[in-house]
C-alpha cells in the first residue's frame, strides 16, 4: 500500500464508516442502551481490534454492522454500502466468523464450503481453485472430506474462517474468534489471521476481551458500557500512559530510594520478587532511555534491571478506571428478579 | 489467476444478485436435507417402524373384526393411508429440522447470507419432501405383500401425489416451528397437530357413513385431500365389487358434490402455497 496517501485520501477509503451508532433495546424505562452513538472509520487493509469486556456493546455493533441488528439511530457503511438499506450488498462483500459455530457437523468440510459457495453465488468456474486456497490457507486441506462433527475446536474455527474467506469478502469479521479455545490454540489462529493479511487483501475487523490478542491489530478501539473510550495503536495507546515500569535490584535499596527521590524526582517503592528478595520498583516514562543514566546516577551498585511496557490491560485501566477482570463481573447481567 | 509462491489469492467476484442465484440457494439447501438423511441411517429406519406397526400388527389385529361383509383384507384397505401417514411423520419431522438447525447455529449460515430468506425456506420444504417421498418408497415396496399388484402407472401416481403430500406437510410443519427456538418445544407442538390429522384423515377409516362432526372435521382436514387421492389410485387397480367400492371408498364429498381427484389435488396445492407464505412471512420477521 502505498505510503505517500494523503491522510485525507485514506479517510475517503474507509471500509467501515461509523456515524453516531445508537442501539437501544426495550422501552421506557426498561430501555437499555447497548451502543451509545459510537463514531469510528476502519481503514482498508487494516487489521481493527474491537476491544472491551463482555457486554460492553461489542456484539451489538458487530451485529449491525453485519446487517444482523438495525441501528436505532445513526448509520454505518460496509464497503461503500449502507448496512440498512443495502443490506445484501453488504451481506455481499462481508465475510462472517461468529462467537459460536455455525457449521453443519452432519457435513464434511468440503461440502461445508460447497454449500456457502452456493449461497453467495461464487461462480462455479472459480470455485474449485478458491477452495482450495482456502482450505490450504487454514491447513486443512487434507482433512477436507471429514466429517466436520470429527473436528477439533480449533480447527472448526479455522474452518470457519476459510469459509468466511471463501466468496473473497472486502472485510472480515470475527466475533471473539478464540473465545473458549485453549491458549495454543489461540495463538495458531491469530497465525492464521496474519498470514491472511500477508495473502488477502482484506480489512479484518475483530473483537475480543483478551487484551494481549489486541497486539496483533493495527489499530484498536476500546469499548466500555456502550461507547468507544480510546481509539489507536496499541503502542499509541500504550504509550499515552506515560510511564514504563522499571524494576532494579541493588545492594542498598533504601539507599537507592533516597537517590532516586533526590536526584531524578521519582517515587518508588520496593516490592517483593518471585524467588524471594526485594527490588525498588518505579515508573518513569521511557524507561530504555532511562537505565544509562540510572547507572551514572546512583552510587549503590546495581545487580538487574527489568524494564516493562505498559500492557493493554494498564491501558484499559486508565481510560476506565477499572480492570477488564472487574468490568467483567460488573457487567455480568443481573437475574431479572433484580431491579438495577 | 492463481496464486504463486508470493502473490495474492485468486479473488472470486460475485455476479449480482438475480433469479439465478436465488434459485442456486434454493436447490442447495435442498441438497443438504437430501445429504444429512442419506448420512442418518437411524432416521431412516426409525420413520418406518410406526407406519409397519400400523399396517402389520394394527391391521392384522383389526382385520378379523372388520373384514366380515367384503373379500378385501382390512390391511389393502389401510395401505393408501399408512403410506401417507409415513410421509407424515418424515415430512413434519424434517420441518422441525429448521429448529434443529437453529439451535445447532447452521439457521446463522444461511441468515446472513445474501438471499432471500424465502429462498432458503423453500428449499427447506422441498428437501423435506423430497426426503419424506424416498423414505415412502419403502412403504411403496411392500405394496405386493398386502394384495396390491406392481402396477408402474399406479407406482409413479403414487410417487407424484406422495411428493405432493409430502410438500404440504413440511410447508404445515415449517409453518408451525419457524419462530420456535428450542427443539424441545417444537417437537410437541407438532405432535399435537399430527396426531387428530392423523385421525381425522380417513387414512384409517372409509369416510362412508360417519356421523355430521366427524364428517366436517375430516373435511376440513388439508390431510384428507393427500389421502383420498392416493387411495382411489391404488383401489382403481384392485378388482373390487361396486359395493365394496363404494363402502370403501367412496370419495369425498362437499355438500352433495362429488369432489374430483384432481380438485382434490388442487385442494392440496392450493394449501401447500398457503402454508409456504405463512411460513415465509413469519421466518421473514424473526431475528
Amino acid at each position: 500500500m502505498a505510503v505517500s496517501n494523503t491522510v485525507r485520501e485514506r479517510e475517503r477509503a474507509a471500509t467501515i464508516a461509523i456515524r453516531g451508532l445508537t442501539k437501544t433495546f426495550g422501552k421506557g424505562d426498561r430501555a437499555v442502551e447497548a451502543v451509545r452513538g459510537i463514531d469510528l472509520d476502519v481503514e482498508a487493509g487494516e487489521t481493527f481490534g474491537f476491544l472491551g469486556p463482555n457486554g460492553a456493546g461489542k456484539s451489538t455493533t458487530i451485529k449491525m454492522l453485519c446487517t444482523l441488528a438495525d441501528p436505532t439511530a445513526g448509520s454505518a457503511t460496509v464497503a461503500g454500502h449502507d448496512v440498512v438499506s443495502e443490506r445484501d450488498e453488504v451481506r455481499r462483500h462481508i465475510g462472517l466468523v461468529f462467537q459460536e459455530t455455525t457449521l453443519d457437523t452432519y457435513l464434511t468440510a468440503e461440502q461445508n464450503l460447497r454449500f456457502h459457495a452456493e449461497l453467495y453465488g461464487v461462480p462455479r468456474s472459480e470455485l474449485g481453485a478458491r477452495l482450495d486456497e482456502v482450505l490450504a490457507m487454514v491447513g486443512l486441506d487434507e482433512r477436507r472430506g471429514d466429517l466436520v462433527q470429527t473436528f477439533s475446536g480449533g480447527m472448526k474455527r479455522r474452518l470457519e474462517i476459510a469459509r468466511g474467506l471463501l466468496h473473497s469478502p472486502r472485510v472480515l469479521f470475527l466475533d471473539e474468534p478464540t473465545i473458549g479455545l485453549d491458549p495454543q490454540t489461540r495463538a495458531s489462529i491469530w497465525d492464521y489471521l496474519s498470514e491472511l493479511h500477508r495473502r488477502e487483501d482484506i480489512t479484518v475487523f475483530v473483537t475480543t476481551h483478551y487484551m494481549d490478542e489486541a497486539e496483533h491489530c493495527d489499530r484498536i478501539a476500546i469499548m466500555d458500557e456502550g461507547r468507544i473510550v480510546a481509539l489507536d495503536t496499541p503502542e499509541a495507546l500504550k504509550a499515552g500512559i506515560g510511564e514504563d515500569r522499571v524494576r532494579i535490584q541493588t545492594d542498598d535499596d533504601a539507599v537507592a530510594i533516597r537517590q532516586l527521590s533526590e536526584r531524578f524526582d521519582i517515587e518508588a517503592t520496593t516490592v517483593g520478587v518471585d524467588g524471594g528478595g526485594k527490588a525498588v520498583s518505579f515508573g518513569v516514562p521511557g524507561g530504555e532511555q532511562f537505565v544509562p543514566r540510572l547507572f551514572g546516577g546512583l552510587d549503590v551498585p546495581i545487580r538487574s534491571v527489568t524494564v516493562t511496557r505498559p500492557s493493554l490491560d494498564d491501558v484499559f485501566l486508565s481510560y476506565t478506571g477499572r480492570t477488564i477482570r472487574d468490568a467483567e463481573a460488573a457487567t455480568r447481567p443481573a437475574p431479572p428478579w433484580v431491579r438495577r | 489467476m492463481a496464486a504463486t509462491t508470493t502473490a495474492r489469492i485468486a479473488q472470486v467476484r460475485l455476479p449480482t444478485t438475480g433469479i439465478r442465484h436465488q434459485l442456486r440457494a434454493t436447490s442447495v439447501v435442498w441438497r443438504r436435507e437430501l445429504v444429512r438423511f442419506s448420512r442418518d441411517r437411524t432416521r431412516m429406519l426409525t420413520g418406518l417402524v410406526q407406519p409397519l406397526l400400523f399396517l402389520f400388527v394394527l391391521g392384522t389385529g383389526l382385520s378379523s373384526l372388520v373384514a366380515r361383509g367384503t373379500d378385501l383384507d382390512f390391511r389393502t384397505f389401510l395401505y393408501p393411508g399408512i403410506v401417507a401417514i409415513s410421509v407424515l411423520f418424515t415430512a413434519t419431522f424434517a420441518g422441525i429440522s429448521l429448529v434443529w438447525d437453529r439451535e445447532w447455529g447452521f439457521l446463522r449460515e444461511m441468515m446472513v447470507a445474501p438471499v432471500s430468506r424465502s429462498s432458503i425456506l423453500v428449499g427447506k420444504a422441498f428437501g423435506g419432501a423430497t426426503v419424506a417421498t424416498a423414505q415412502s418408497l419403502v412403504m411403496l415396496a411392500l405394496c405386493g405383500v398386502v394384495g396390491i399388484p406392481y402396477n408402474p402407472v399406479m407406482l409413479i401416481e403414487m410417487v407424484v401425489l406422495l411428493y405432493l403430500a409430502g410438500l404440504m406437510l413440511t410447508s404445515m410443519s415449517l409453518a408451525m416451528v419457524v419462530r420456535i427456538k428450542q427443539f424441545q418445544s417444537a417437537f410437541p407442538l407438532v405432535q399435537m397437530i399430527i396426531t387428530p390429522m392423523m385421525f381425522l384423515s380417513g387414512a384409517m377409516f372409509p369416510l362412508s357413513g360417519l356421523p355430521r362432526w366427524l364428517d366436517i372435521l375430516t373435511t376440513l382436514n388439508p390431510l384428507t385431500y393427500a389421502v383420498e387421492p392416493m387411495r382411489h389410485v391404488v383401489f382403481s387397480h384392485l378388482d373390487l365389487s361396486p359395493t365394496d367400492q363404494a363402502t370403501l371408498d367412496p370419495g369425498l364429498t362437499w355438500g352433495d358434490w362429488p369432489v374430483p381427484v384432481l380438485v382434490q389435488v388442487g385442494v392440496v396445492i392450493v394449501t401447500t402455497v398457503g402454508l409456504l407464505l405463512i411460513a415465509i412471512a413469519r421466518f421473514d420477521r424473526t431475528e
